[in-house]
């Protein structure tokens, strides 16, 4: 048994992972990374990127407003900033997605 | 809602915090959400302690689910923040399991669950924020700054570049805190009002009975599709905080 141990061990190996899929006790950790991607709470996800980065810059923007006295100034400049940013962590949000994408086949097999 | 005006719809109620321990827990404002924390916390310890108790090679149940939860989470951290990573798992572990431990416990009947405040999931964002800030400084001193101003850009953008990244890195905590609180609220409230409807639907009588069968068979999958989000949220929140962690040690 001991004689060839780096024999029986590849086999042994597929052989369990087979059994791990067959009984379904693999799949919790691929199906919570595949839940984490597909649609619905990626969508809701992005939104929520969106709205806090406007709800951030607004904030900022009445801040300054009501510290310099300039009411509409600082928060119509910083809304219009905040829409960027939310678009940016949207886009940075795909972005990691796709390298999460192209990286995951490997690290499956 | 109804009629009679025997029952009637409360779906926040739940959320409501009322002090527990009598006269003690008054006088220092102890609410069940800090009971829930503590009893979270104490069944986190218990598991993790009892788990490893013996050590065996062969894991029993409990050794299973700690090693489990141990191993899941350090591979995370690896994989997300790099070999540095390692330093930081600590962190993440106690942030996952503690976010875990909140939406799981919620979900048992006369529970609280804590992660549905946005006081608690905001507290916990604005510490990994900070941590992310002042490891970021720890290690490029700073240079971190630069963070905010990508290399390649025109000077003339700079201002309008460097502001929409401040922004942009202050959003973090706000989605972060409001993600895991928004659907773990959402979700418990939406329990409530098919429960309600359930209810409320059986007071009418012999045909409410039979038209109670239906919100009450909504929530039976609806329970499990909340176990799915307590899962996949505190997963989320451990992942994010991984993502800053990384960026903070990597810039980009």
């Amino acid at each position: 048994m001991s004689g060839n141990s780096s024999e029986p061990d590849p086999s042994f190996e597929e052989r369990l992972r087979a059994a791990r899929q067959r009984q379904g006790l693999d799949k919790p950790i691929v199906a919570q990374a595949a839940g984490d991607k597909s649609g619905l709470g990626f969508g809701l996800r992005a939104g929520m990127e969106l709205v806090a980065a406007e709800l951030v810059a607004g904030v900022i923007g009445w801040g300054l407003d009501r510290f310099l006295h300039t009411l509409p100034l600082f928060l119509v400049i910083f809304v219009l900033l905040g829409g960027a940013a939310g678009v940016l962590n949207v886009m940075r949000q795909f972005k990691r997605a796709d390298a999460d994408r192209l990286q995951t086949p490997p690290r499956a097999d | 809602m109804a009629d009679g005006g025997s029952f009637t719809m409360h779906p926040l109620e739940q959320f409501e915090l009322h002090p527990v321990g009598g006269a003690l827990g008054r006088s220092v404002n102890f609410t069940q959400a800090n009971l829930f924390m503590v009893v979270g916390g104490l069944l986190i310890l218990a598991l993790l302690v009892y788990g490893t108790r013996t050590r065996a090679t062969v894991p029993g149940r409990f050794q299973s689910l700690a090693e489990l939860l141990y191993e899941f989470t350090h591979s995370l951290t690896i994989d997300q923040i790099g070999p540095e990573g390692k330093k930081f798992f600590p962190f993440v572990f106690t942030l996952f399991v503690f976010v875990l431990m909140g939406n799981l416990l919620g979900l048992i009947p006369f529970t609280f669950t804590y992660t549905s405040h946005i006081a608690i999931t905001g507290a916990l964002a604005l510490m990994v924020i900070i941590m992310a800030t002042v490891v970021g400084i720890v290690y490029h001193g700073f240079g971190w700054f630069s963070y905010f101003a990508p290399e390649g850009a025109p000077a003339l953008l700079m201002p309008l570049i460097v502001m929409i990244e401040i922004i942009s890195y202050l959003s973090r905590p706000v989605s972060l805190s409001m993600r895991l609180f928004a659907n773990m609220m959402a979700g418990h409230m939406i329990l409530v009002v098919f429960a309600s409807f359930a209810v409320i639907l059986g007071s009418l009588g012999a045909v409410g009975l039979l038209g109670a069968i239906i919100p009450f068979a909504v929530n039976i999958p609806l329970v499990g599709f909340e176990l799915l989000v307590a899962l996949l949220q505190a997963y989320v929140f451990a992942i994010l905080t991984c993502i800053y962690l990384h960026d903070a040690v990597h810039l980009h």
